[in-house]
């Protein structure tokens, strides 16, 4: 049993956890639930020896344990999947699993095949079907966490814990996972489970914690609780998320999109996209959803002027026709792009929250204005409620949903008349996805228009006006509001 | 008072306590360190690698590095004796033309900015990285020096040019005047500009900047650009000092150039450090040739020191980062 008693963290200005205790059964699925901020990660970090100096005791089978490092929590069993992919894009999906526990031949030279072949077996376990000398690169996210999830299950850890493990697969990767996990805990493996998503918890936790703002909140099993109940604890209130059942009309055509192909730059007789159109309305939500590797990402990318040269198409903004080469002529177009990957792409991490939100209103050549930068930045603090001591704080001290909101802020200073939004609410908790839910109804009400992008049928449900299913890089259906259901959205989604 | 080395002030601050430290223990061992006339020579010693670092400040900044700044300098320096002495002439055409001082330094600057956009071209038309698209310009500029001069120095440049490098204004060698500014104009650059804030952005994360709309190419074309321009100030500050241009002059210059920015703070990943971080690494650098020189250190072991002073600051940098 992993035990923590009275665990606290502090970062210079914030108390990240205080006195938090946790017991973890062998056997069972141990969720930990809490929103955004309220510490997970911060203690999955202490658990795998990342973060070495903290108060308080880890007990490991009663015995206290001390980990000055990773390694050494690996050894003791434990192993972590985290929720930022932590794989080495340059190196194959085989090289990446063994990475630091390589088999070798009785030579003392790298066995290969071996490698490969266990690699391969692995991936048969879990249902990923690539090739282990594929680079990692070449892979979506959702394949890369199958990746990571493969890692962990061959480094024969006893205590597995999962990160939001599930926020970037397609509902039968989840599925796979759950299948895993089950099988895991017939095999006496200690399972902590993060995730912000109640179906999925009550399927397969038997035991919960919740954190609030760092401390604990309360502890018990699945079964004895309701999903309200939970949702209460993690927010300190109730939070529904329904469906949007009417559309109104909208009359005036802001972006559209013709024969829209992409082609693939190493694979010439498959296309990630084709001949996709579309029309996007002023004050519209447009939803796309569509299963991994479905296109839903390329296409935003290609009409923001990421692929000019793999992609032809005619768009359309305001009626006028245009062709973007590079982001800066979207954004000069009036368009806005919130990227999937907020560490990546959304954010440099390295600079304060100010100097984020006001980069891309930036002039090419000027003078800063720091005040109205500051101004403008505490005005999206207040209104996007991003938990922060200051503007001034640095990017890289935020966590996850802040981050997100920063992005969102980046992005609405440049006063955009289309905002794409790529998987918004990604692993952020249910109260800050309301809130981002809530601002971008107030966006479209206030006549921006939204392309957004989702994996969560839940999510495209309760903000679409319209909705396009994607599969295989070609527009599969199209919904109004009030005709779509989980069901037909899932239907058309699949792959033929 | 509690007074702890992770003090905020004092972690911003650890380069100029350091420099203190280095300027007290110099001046207890040797007296002739803290005269006037020593510590304005430093200060004109130092202006020339000033000028060049704050260059490469911003180049490293930006995530990447110039080898070349030493060969332009001397490419520069020598275009600028040789337009000041020889003037341009066209044979073909009967023609002759002659070179003020002012206009000498302006071909030369323009010729050292020209060489740093060829190398921000190669860098963001090929996609080829900094060190080896800057180690082609290195041994080509070098090269081109050689071919210029033959590899004879050219000297005697009037005493006009000569001032810029001797002179006094106010009381403070024109130098010390010269680097002053380049460093205010670029301190500038990097906190009040958006062109400053570009070269921050690009650095913490070049994708995410270019989704933001940044015309990237063209800030590190920019960049380059400046960079090999303030090579080529230096490449004037070095030739009027010595009132000759000598076909190595610069030569691996670039090393100490890289080493004032690693000291000052900047780290060559890219993102983070200042502009005065640079200047204060130069000055430390400098010092510490003057001080092992005074002190009579054999010029072998000055290089070992000066080594282990860079390891020292770059590891300290590092604990600084890891207690974060």
């Amino acid at each position: 049993m992993l035990e923590a008693v009275k665990i606290s963290k502090e970062f210079p200005g914030v108390k990240v956890l205080n006195e938090v205790n946790f017991k973890f059964y062998p056997g069972k699925v141990n969720a930990i639930l809490g929103e955004n901020g309220a510490g997970k990660s911060t203690l999955l970090k202490i658990l795998t020896g990342a973060y070495t100096q903290y108060d308080g005791e880890i007990k490991l089978n009663g015995k206290t344990v001390s980990f000055s490092n990773i390694k050494e929590a690996q050894n003791a069993g434990i192993a972590i999947i985290h929720q930022e992919l932590n794989l080495i894009p340059e190196l194959s999906v085989t090289e990446n699993l063994f990475l630091g526990r390589e088999m070798l031949t009785p030579l003392g030279l790298l066995d290969t095949k071996k490698m490969e072949a266990e690699a391969q077996q692995i991936f048969e376990k879990i249902q990923l079907h690539v090739n282990p000398k594929t680079l990692v690169q070449k892979l979506k996210v959702g394949e890369q966490q199958l990746v990571e999830i493969a890692k962990a299950l061959l480094s024969n850890a006893d205590i597995i814990l999962m990160d939001e493990p599930t926020s970037a697969l397609s509902d039968k990767e989840i599925e796979n996972l759950h299948r895993i996990i089950e099988q895991l805990k017939v095999e006496g493996k200690t399972i902590v489970y993060i995730s912000h998503k109640m179906d999925e918890l009550f399927r397969i936790a038997e035991n919960y914690t919740v954190l609030r703002d760092g401390n604990t909140i309360d502890a018990g099993e699945m079964k004895a609780t309701t999903e309200q109940d939970l949702i209460r604890k993690m927010v300190g209130r109730e939070v529904l998320i329904e469906k949007k059942n009417s559309e109104s009309q909208f009359d005036t055509s802001i972006l559209k999109v013709n024969n829209l192909n992409l082609s693939n730059p190493n694979n010439k007789t498959r296309k990630l996209l084709q001949d996709i159109s579309f029309e996007l309305k002023k004050g519209e939500i447009l939803g796309i959803f569509g299963l991994m590797g479905a296109g839903r990402t390329e296409l935003l990318e290609t009409i923001f002027g990421m692929h000019p040269n793999n992609s032809q198409y005619a768009i359309e903004v305001n009626g006028t026709n245009t062709f973007h080469k590079k982001p800066k002529d979207a954004i000069e177009n009036g368009l806005a792009f919130v990227t999937e990957d907020r560490k990546t792409e959304g954010l440099v991490l390295g600079m304060d929250i100010s100097a984020n939100i006001s980069l891309t209103g930036l002039k090419s050549v000027g003078l800063l204005n720091n005040t109205k930068d500051k101004a403008a930045s505490q005005n999206y603090i207040e209104k996007l409620r991003i938990k922060t001591p200051s503007e001034t704080q640095l990017c890289q001290n935020l966590s996850g949903g802040n981050q997100q909101k920063v992005v969102l802020a980046k992005w609405l200073t440049t006063n955009p008349q289309i905002l794409m939004m790529d998987e918004p609410t990604r692993g952020i908790d249910i109260n800050a996805k309301n809130e981002i839910y809530n601002l971008i109804k107030e966006l479209a009400a206030n006549q921006m228009s939204i392309l957004l992008v989702s994996s969560e049928i839940p999510e495209i449900l309760a903000l679409s006006d319209r909705i396009l299913v994607m599969a295989e890089g070609k527009i599969k259906a199209s919904y109004l509001a009030s005709e779509a259901n989980e069901d037909k959205l899932l239907k058309s989604a699949l792959p033929e | 008072m509690n007074i702890s080395l992770n003090h905020p002030l004092i972690k911003k601050s650890q380069s100029l306590i350091a420099l203190f430290i280095l300027c007290l223990f110099i001046s207890l061992l040797s007296d002739k360190f803290m005269t006037s006339t020593n510590l304005w020579n430093v200060l004109r010693q130092i202006s020339v690698n000033v000028c060049i670092s704050v260059g490469m400040t911003l180049v490293v900044l930006m995530a990447g590095i110039d080898l070349s700044v030493g060969s332009i300098l001397g490419l520069t320096a020598a275009i600028c004796a040789g337009l000041l002495k020889n003037g341009l002439v066209f044979e073909s055409m009967n023609l002759f033309v002659g070179f003020t001082v002012l206009g000498a330094i302006l071909a030369a600057m323009l010729i050292g900015m020209a060489l740093g956009l060829f190398n921000g071209w190669v860098i963001t038309k090929f996609a080829i990285p900094p060190f080896v698209a800057t180690l082609a310009m290195l041994t080509i500029a070098r090269g081109l020096t050689m071919l210029y001069t033959e590899g004879i120095p050219i000297s005697n440049l009037g005493p006009e040019f000569e001032f810029i490098g001797s002179g006094w204004i106010l009381g403070i060698p024109v130098p010390v005047w010269i680097s002053l500014i380049m460093v205010l104009i670029v301190v500038f650059l990097t906190n009040k500009t958006t062109f400053g804030r570009f070269i921050y952005a690009i650095g913490g994360n070049e994708r995410a900047a270019f989704l933001s709309g940044i015309s990237i190419n063209k800030i590190k074309l920019t960049v380059y650009g400046i960079a090999g321009m303030m090579a080529a100030v230096g490449g004037v500050l070095v030739t009027s000092r010595l009132n000759s241009a000598q076909p190595n002059a610069g030569m691996s210059y670039e090393l100490d150039s890289i080493a004032a920015v690693v000291i000052g703070g900047t780290s060559l990943s890219g993102g983070v450090g200042t502009v005065t971080g640079t200047v204060i690494g130069a000055v430390i650098i400098g010092v510490l040739n003057n001080g092992l020189v005074l002190l009579d250190v054999s010029p072998f072991w000055q290089q070992v020191v000066k080594g282990i002073v860079i390891l020292l600051a770059v590891i300290i940098d590092k604990m600084n980062q890891k207690n974060k």
